[in-house]
């Protein structure tokens, strides 16, 4: 066995020599700060990266990494994720969406990206609002928003990112917020993922929908509305760690633990491999309920691109190596005389 | 050619050059396969063959139904043929809504074989004939043709009545006893199609008692065309003088697979063919699904969209990407095509063009797309753009295509349509050494170390104008690319003004230099003539045999054929001045005409069918007589009804 070099590269190592243009303060920066250290926690190679987008605001987000890199049409990443991914199945795939470019132009494509299980690690920036295009309503934007393109509010029901993942079928599924201290870890179990990872990312857009994350990101109020999964662990939260979530018949119950009667051991535990659970856990909405960050979901299945090479291979040692010759005099031939 | 299952012919055959055969029935009739065997039996027994398949656009209408008739035109010949023919010789017909759909094709005496226990009441009434009427016993019809009544359910069910199969699968062989007797009308050998329905009952699917039946069937047609004394005479049609050598029978989608195989394996690169079903591009999907031994993926995408996309990743990621489709894919596909434009990535778009627009009529031929194949996209946004003149051909262009979208950086479309894509014709078995080998060298770039080293610059060229293609898992060559503007060189994005009018001109000069790639046209036929007959993609074998007729009637013309529409070969513009008359027969509203009258101010005049069929001979003919006489007079273009080109019906009536 060769000796594997350690990993040489740092996160700044990994920063490209483009100006960054998001603007000053967007949650975007340190969601690229995040991924950079990753990748140099992780020992990614630049050569073997690659960083591929929509459009969008966060979809500028390849120019920004010292990798491959591929900006393409509004969301339509998934294919081209799945087009390298075909051609060089060794490549690291990172891909960078957002609300609008990944759940309204491009919800279809993300949707078959998922469920044919791409090893990707798929990063969906939710800001729930259109920012390139300055401020329409997103497909995550609440309903009644009012916005330029909504005067009167909007009238659509939004979309849950988690949820439509879930029944999509991707193999892991998790949660965090520009800022939270938990990115860089849920980002490296996502990148460790052999599958479709996808990753939703509250991020502040602080130019036109600031603090729509202020319940999940707040200093003050961060830990009394939001719970941090973990494996196996009963599901506690708030500022004292005193506030459980419970089942009761077969609904969710947020619980205090400083109550009578009320014990670790009646708290749901976490399960990552629990479906039906983790669909619950993505359809915990705040004020009523914590809304969960971590890792809800993760299965090992089969890639898409590694069933495809096997069946290559599989080809191969049936039929044979396919040659011109073979190709050339295949089906009915005759000598004309 | 061995006979030894042959019984011997009585009656002696009368020579023919060519026989044009067409069978008609229900899609569930089985005629593809009778028409494909006749095709098969003729070319091995040394004819040329065209061959026309037309389908219903319904999967299923409704069993009888003149909607639901399927037909298989098969012309073989003593002589070198380019088409499947303007007018049939024989007809099969298997029920009264095949008979209405086609008798009118036949030639004036020519012959109609019917099935006779079709002709039921409730059968004609399906067909849409009135109550009491039966088109077999209408005099004036009968006297026109010669009219065969044979009761082929009928006579099948008794020759396969021991056979111990249920009367539906007795009923499904019906189609080989019609065989039966065109072959013993035409002097076929049943040998060929004997081994095909053992090698695909019998041995593939592992059912012999089929294959028996069938053949059972087959020989009893026979047979019956020899021992019942209605057929006068038979004919027979004798080798054609064609190039001796190994041959197959290929259809247009079938070789155009097999050149797109070829490419990759030219290029060292492995296939990724990408795409969405749609018809009548969906069979080269069947054809390379199959061949993953060759190192081919396929991806059937979610959408025409993604499929483009995935093809250009593929490109990105340093191999061969190929997405195939029909008209309404590429309208799809055309914002994706116009990155990898922009992003100076290969990726090879194949549309097979049918009857649009829109859904349009999905299962007939057409040219209609060469604008949207040119210029749908937004922005100066052009491409190659090469279409394949028949089956065989397809073959050549996909290799072509390939070659330059793989050494030129490009995406490069290849417009073939419904007709060269399901039409077949022999085809010679070339060898590996035939081909030139698609020389590829990908980018490498080492870092100086130094701070101010510029790194690797993806957008510098080559004397063609071609960037570096640095590929992902390389490193040194890490790039970013999309579909912003980039500045020249380095491929940062740029917002600059002269920069973007400089990309705009190289995007254009990058494909006007293709055509170092580019053969001259040659003009075939009299060079000093004062009309020069110009085509494109499919009407190729209609506009030569249509010349070569006028030439052989003593009268002056050329003709020549454009393979290469972007770029157009360097000579055209000079060809184009040496005559008085350009006509440009095409199956579209003038798409060509157009843009060569744009390009070359040439007063170019357009013969303009859009039925969703290819041209009839006889058409062309028509136009080139009507140009050389001065009766034409000044209309721009003409349009074919019923088989005619008159100057004097050519009002739009609405
Ligand atoms: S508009 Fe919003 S999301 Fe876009 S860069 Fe500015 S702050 Fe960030």
């Amino acid at each position: 066995m060769p000796d594997t070099p350690l990993p040489t590269l740092k996160a700044k190592d990994f920063s490209s020599d483009q100006d960054v243009r998001w603007c000053p303060g967007c949650g975007d920066y340190s969601i690229l700060n995040a991924v950079q250290r990753v990748c140099a926690n992780i020992g990614a190679t630049r050569e073997n990266s690659v960083f591929i987008s929509g459009i969008g605001c966060s979809s500028r987000f390849p120019y920004y990494m010292d990798t491959y890199g591929f900006h393409t049409i509004h969301g339509r990443a998934p294919g081209f994720v799945t087009g390298v991914k075909m051609a060089n199945p060794d490549l690291d795939i990172w891909m960078i969406t957002g609300d609008g470019d990944g759940l309204s132009i491009g919800g279809n494509h993300l949707m078959h990206l998922l469920r044919r299980n791409v090893n990707v690690n798929a990063m969906l920036f939710n800001n729930r609002i259109y920012g390139l295009t300055k401020g329409q309503y997103s497909p995550t934007s609440e309903t009644g928003k009012k916005t330029k393109s909504s005067p009167m509010g909007s009238l659509d029901f939004p979309i849950n990112p988690l949820s439509l993942a879930l029944a999509a079928e991707a193999t892991f599924v998790a949660r965090s917020t520009d800022k939270d201290r938990g990115l860089v870890g849920v980002l490296e179990r996502a990148a460790g993922h052999k599958g479709a990872s996808f990753v939703e990312i509250y991020q502040n857009c602080n130019i036109f929908n600031d603090g729509a994350f202020v319940f999940a990101t707040g200093k003050d109020v961060r830990e009394d509305n939001v719970l941090y999964l973990e494996d196996g662990k009963p599901m506690i939260y708030g500022k004292d760690s005193n506030k459980g979530l419970r089942l009761v018949g077969n609904r969710p119950e947020v619980v205090n633990l400083d109550d009578n009667g009320v014990s670790e051991d009646d708290l749901l535990f976490h399960d990552e491999s629990n479906k039906p659970m983790a669909e619950m856990l993505a359809d915990l909405h705040y004020p009523d309920f914590p809304e969960v960050m971590g890792v809800l979901f993760r299965e090992e299945r089969p890639t898409y691109e590694g069933l495809l090479h096997d069946q290559v291979d599989a080809a191969k040692e049936k039929k044979g190596e396919g040659t011109l010759e073979a190709l050339f005099n295949a089906g009915d031939t005759y000598e004309v005389e | 050619m061995a006979t030894e299952t042959t019984p011997n012919g009585a009656a002696a055959a009368n020579a023919r050059n060519s026989a044009v055969v067409r069978f008609a029935g229900d899609s569930g009739d089985g005629m593809q396969l009778a028409g494909t065997q006749l095709t098969d039996t003729s070319a091995i027994l040394g004819n040329d063959v065209a061959t026309l398949p037309d389908y219903p656009a319904e999967i299923r209408a409704p069993a009888g139904t003149v909607a639901g008739v399927s037909g298989f035109q098969v012309n073989f010949a003593a002589e070198q043929i380019f088409t499947p023919g303007d007018v049939v010789n024989a007809l099969i017909a298997m029920n009264p809504a095949a008979f209405k759909a086609h008798y009118k094709d036949v030639e004036p005496g020519g012959i109609i074989v019917v099935n006779e226990t079709e002709f039921s009441k409730t059968n004609l009434k399906k067909a849409g004939y009135e109550p009491g009427y039966n088109p077999i016993e209408d005099e004036a019809i009968d006297q026109q043709y010669k009219i065969y009544k044979v009761p082929i359910t009928k006579l099948n069910q008794e020759a396969l009545k021991d056979t111990g199969m249920s009367p539906k699968d007795v009923n499904r062989c019906k189609n080989m006893y019609a065989l039966g007797i065109v072959y013993w009308l035409f002097d076929r050998s049943l040998d060929i199609t004997i081994r095909h329905l053992n090698e695909t009952f019998a041995v593939r699917k592992k059912r012999p008692e089929v294959a028996e039946a069938n053949i059972k069937a087959l020989k009893a047609g026979y047979f019956f065309g020899e021992t019942a004394e209605m057929f006068p005479v038979r004919y027979a049609v004798a080798k054609a003088p064609i190039p001796t050598g190994k041959y197959r029978k290929v259809t247009g989608n079938e070789a155009l697979a097999m050149g797109l195989i070829t490419a990759s394996k030219l290029a060292g690169k492995s296939l990724h063919y990408c795409t969405y079903p749609i018809t009548p591009a969906s069979d080269i999907l069947h054809y390379l699904a199959p061949a993953k031994n060759y190192g081919v993926k396929t991806f059937q995408a979610e959408d025409e969209i993604a499929a483009m996309c995935a093809a250009i990743g593929v490109g990105f990621a340093g191999q061969l990407g190929v997405t195939g489709t029909s008209g309404p894919g590429l309208a799809l596909k055309g914002e994706a095509l116009g990155l990898a434009v922009m992003t100076e990535l290969p990726v090879v778009v194949v549309n097979v063009q049918r009857g649009g627009p829109s859904t349009g009529l999905p299962t007939k031929t057409e040219q209609s797309d060469l604008w949207q194949a040119m210029y749908g996209r937004n922005g100066d946004c052009p491409a190659v753009v090469i279409a394949p003149q028949s089956p065989g051909d397809c073959f050549n262009a996909a290799i072509e295509a390939a070659r330059i979208a793989l050494t030129r950086m490009m995406p490069v479309v290849l417009l073939t349509d419904g007709y060269i894509a399901n039409g077949s014709e022999p085809w010679r078995v070339p060898t590996e050494s035939d081909f030139e080998p698609i020389e590829i060298t990908h980018a490498s770039y080492t870092p100086t170390g130094e701070k101010d080293d510029p790194g690797f610059a993806p957008y510098t060229r080559n004397e063609n104008l071609t960037r570096p293609w640095g590929i992902p898992g390389t490193p040194g060559t890490e790039h970013r690319v999309g579909g912003l503007e980039k500045a020249n060189g380095t491929g940062s994005v740029s917002y600059d003004p002269t920069n973007h009018q400089t990309m705009t001109r190289i995007r254009a000069e990058k494909v006007n230099r293709v055509q170092n790639m580019v053969p001259d046209i040659e003009v075939q036929g009299d060079e000093d003539a004062d009309l020069l007959v110009l085509g494109w993609g499919g009407p190729y074998g209609s506009i030569l045999t249509a010349v070569n007729n006028i030439r052989e009637q003593g009268k002056k013309v050329a003709t020549t054929h454009l393979r290469y529409l972007s770029p157009m070969p360097k000579n055209l513009g000079d060809v184009l001045k040496k005559y008085d008359k350009v006509l440009i027969p095409e199956l579209n509203n003038g798409q060509l005409r157009l843009i060569l009258r744009g390009k070359f101010l040439c007063d170019a005049r357009g013969l303009n069918k859009i039925q969703g069929k290819p041209f009839l001979v006889e058409e062309i003919e028509q136009a080139i007589e009507l140009l050389l006489s001065g009766e034409w007079g000044d209309a721009e273009a003409l349009y074919p009804v019923d088989g005619n080109v008159d100057v004097n019906a050519q009002a739009l009536t609405v």
